[in-house]
């Protein structure tokens, strides 16, 4: 079995500021991490390979830097590291991302084995859109199954997958063939530390970088700036509301304080005390 | 893979400046269409709150607001195309075949980029649910045009194309996004990032069915079956009117026990920061802020939460914002609107109990004020 993860670098988001005059992003110093969702899907990939054999390839489009976060997924066991990178692909949005990473992904099947599970995060930390999973599965017509809380049965002969997809008031239990595309839930598995081994192999790996051409991509007008329909026409900061919170006086005890703020709060908005009272007593 | 699209605009620069006529094989999409998002016959509220939306557009548009409902033939289609009218929508479209019973990504994007192909609309709107993400991703990727995600506010602009604002970077930056030169314009709003708009009863629409080629042996997902959540595990945070939530300044996982105990008294939904789904204390459902869940209550009561930015994102929509932290110059305290700087744990159990004498039926207190 191929699984092929896609992961993206990502900057570690906690860390992010504003700048208070230009609102511009402060991005010097702002660690990158791999995005913290893209690694139970990483895992889940690991998990099944060690069950039913095979190999795991993590695959990410980005600046040469990303290598950083392909080597970290090698250290935590993965097979291959494939790097598309290419300044063609500077400003892509998520419709341009998908069609890179499709091509990439055409290419990894010819050169190490049609993919039968394509791995991608639920969503990232840093656009937050979910959109570049089912991109690459509409483009590579794989099975798209989203929101994964845990997988059942890899069935390699079958060529099928049993798994269950959070929906909305419940869990679908569902089967579909292979090829697919999947996205794990966060907290669907625990992601391991990589082995000793792992680390030292992933330290002299090499890395598999290609360009737009090797990765077999013709035209270019469908990538970066070019290829993305969505236009960012401004960044802006969020207004700032105009008051501060207006405090309430500290007296003495817990207690005194809580009659305070009830008070307070049924002053400032009066007709919340009867909808407290009708929540409180169950109606 | 998909048919290639027709080169973009080839001039360097951003292509933001570069407004130009739209493609003639785009100028005839018109109208502002909903996605009406139905599971097992509910449909989701995040497709009202879209109405609400679409109705504003279509008004400034001058052009219609249509639902578009996807389901197995019966009432349940119906009842949504109804609900839809009372929200606003003047028409529906209607794909029902009993493939489309339950959500599975193949025959609902198939069916839903026909209806599009069909009938072509200039903004196509969907909820940034489960469901409405799967879907969305789909078929703007089918139709080759562009989709925002998570949109806080929708806009049309002095040239009639859609102004998409959505938080980035965490909701520490707000960007307006365009799809000048593709249509549909696609875009998605979560739950409770919009108002929620007045029902009007008896309000009524036209239903224009369409019929889409579906065969259950097409398909190749299967579902095997569907595991409900137990009722103690459904939350209605994101839709409740009093919300109590936790962050870090109650230290430990017992301590969360307290933000409970409020949540009780008020029958309110309890929630938490971000740190404390990462430390593990809390499932993730209860997140609420940028990656979590957006809430808009008409009481919110934040203790031990420092008000990061990707909080404050989700909590915004609330009517009134009260902060509990040591910290005064905590960040919470710029967009709440009452504050008390004090030790949630030693504050929250007198909360707790003054509360509940306030509120309990025989309070002397509140039948004397």
């Amino acid at each position: 079995m191929h699984f092929v993860v896609c992961i993206k670098q990502v900057p570690d988001s906690a860390q992010i500021r504003v700048h208070p005059v230009t609102n511009t992003i402060m991005r010097q110093g702002v660690p990158t991490i791999i995005n913290p969702y893209d690694l139970f899907s990483l895992e889940e990939a690991l998990r099944w390979r060690d069950k039913v054999g095979g190999e795991v390839t993590v695959l990410t489009m980005g600046p040469p830097m990303a290598s950083d976060s392909l080597r970290k997924a090698l250290t935590i066991g993965a097979d291959r590291a494939v790097l598309l990178t290419d300044r063609f692909f500077a400003g892509s949005d998520t419709l341009a991302t998908s069609y890179a990473l499709s091509a990439a992904l055409k290419k990894i099947g010819e050169e190490f084995g049609k993919p039968d599970i394509v791995f991608c995060g639920k969503q990232t930390i840093d656009g937050d859109t979910a959109q570049v999973g089912p991109g690459i599965a509409k483009r590579l017509n794989l099975e798209q199954i989203t929101y994964v809380s845990g997988i059942n049965e890899v069935d390699g002969e079958g060529r099928t997958v049993t798994l269950e997809r959070r929906s909305e008031g419940g869990v679908q239990v569902l089967k579909t063939n292979l090829p697919a595309m999947i996205t794990m839930l966060e907290g669907s598995n625990t992601v391991r530390r990589g082995r000793i081994d792992d680390a030292l192999r992933a330290a002299r790996a090499e890395i598999v970088t290609w360009n737009a051409k090797d990765a077999g991509i013709e035209d270019l007008q469908m990538c970066g700036l070019r290829g993305s329909p969505t236009v960012v026409k401004k960044v802006f900061a969020p207004t700032p509301r105009a008051e501060k919170a207006a405090l309430v006086e500290l007296a003495v005890t817990p207690a005194e304080n809580a009659e305070a703020l009830i008070e307070a709060i049924f002053k400032k908005t009066p007709k919340i005390e009867d909808d407290l009272v009708k929540l409180a007593s169950g109606f | 893979m998909s048919d290639p699209k027709p080169a973009a605009p080839a001039a360097g620069g951003s292509r933001a400046t570069m407004k130009k006529e739209l493609p003639e094989r785009f100028r005839n999409h018109k109208h502002v269409w909903v996605f009406i998002e139905m599971e097992r016959g509910v449909v989701h509220p995040v497709s009202f709150e879209l109405l609400g939306e679409g109705r504003k557009l279509a008004d400034k548009l001058g052009v219609e607001l249509a639902g578009v409902v996807l389901g197995a033939p019966g009432a349940d289609v119906a009842h949504a195309c109804k609900e839809s009218f009372a929200y606003g929508a003047d028409l529906c479209y209607t794909i029902e075949n009993p493939v489309l019973a339950d959500y599975r990504n193949e025959p609902y994007s198939k069916a839903l980029t026909a209806v599009v192909e069909a009938h072509k609309p200039e903004i196509l709107l969907l909820g940034a649910t489960t469901l409405g993400r799967d879907l969305a991703g789909s078929v703007a990727t089918t139709l080759l045009t562009g989709l925002t995600a998570d949109c806080t506010e929708l806009n049309v602009d002095d040239d009639k194309s859609l102004a998409a604002t959505r938080p980035t970077f965490g909701g520490s930056l707000l960007c307006t996004i365009y799809t000048l030169n593709y249509r549909p314009q696609m875009a998605t709003a979560r739950p409770r990032a919009m108002a929620m708009p007045e029902r009007q009863e008896g309000r009524e629409g036209r239903i224009v069915p369409f019929a889409v080629d579906l065969h259950e042996q097409d398909i190749i997902t299967k579902i095997l079956s569907f595991i409900p959540d137990r009722d103690s595990n459904k939350t209605n945070l994101a839709f409740a009117d009093v919300v109590v939530a936790g962050g870090m300044g109650l230290q430990s996982p017992e301590n969360f026990q307290l933000v409970k105990n409020l949540a009780a008294v008020l029958g309110a939904e309890y929630g938490c920061s971000r740190p404390l789904v990462q430390k593990g204390w809390i499932p993730s459902d209860r997140q609420i802020g940028q990656t979590g869940k957006t809430i808009r209550p008409k009481l919110y009561i934040a203790a031990g939460i420092s008000g990061a930015i990707q909080h404050r994102v989700g909590v915004e929509g609330a009517d009134l914002i009260v902060a509990i932290n040591t910290d005064k110059n905590a960040p919470i305290y710029d967009f709440a609107h009452l504050g008390i700087v004090t030790d949630a744990i030693r504050f929250l159990p007198a909360l707790t109990e003054a509360f509940r004498k306030r509120l309990s039926p025989h309070s002397k207190d509140r039948l004397a004020g």
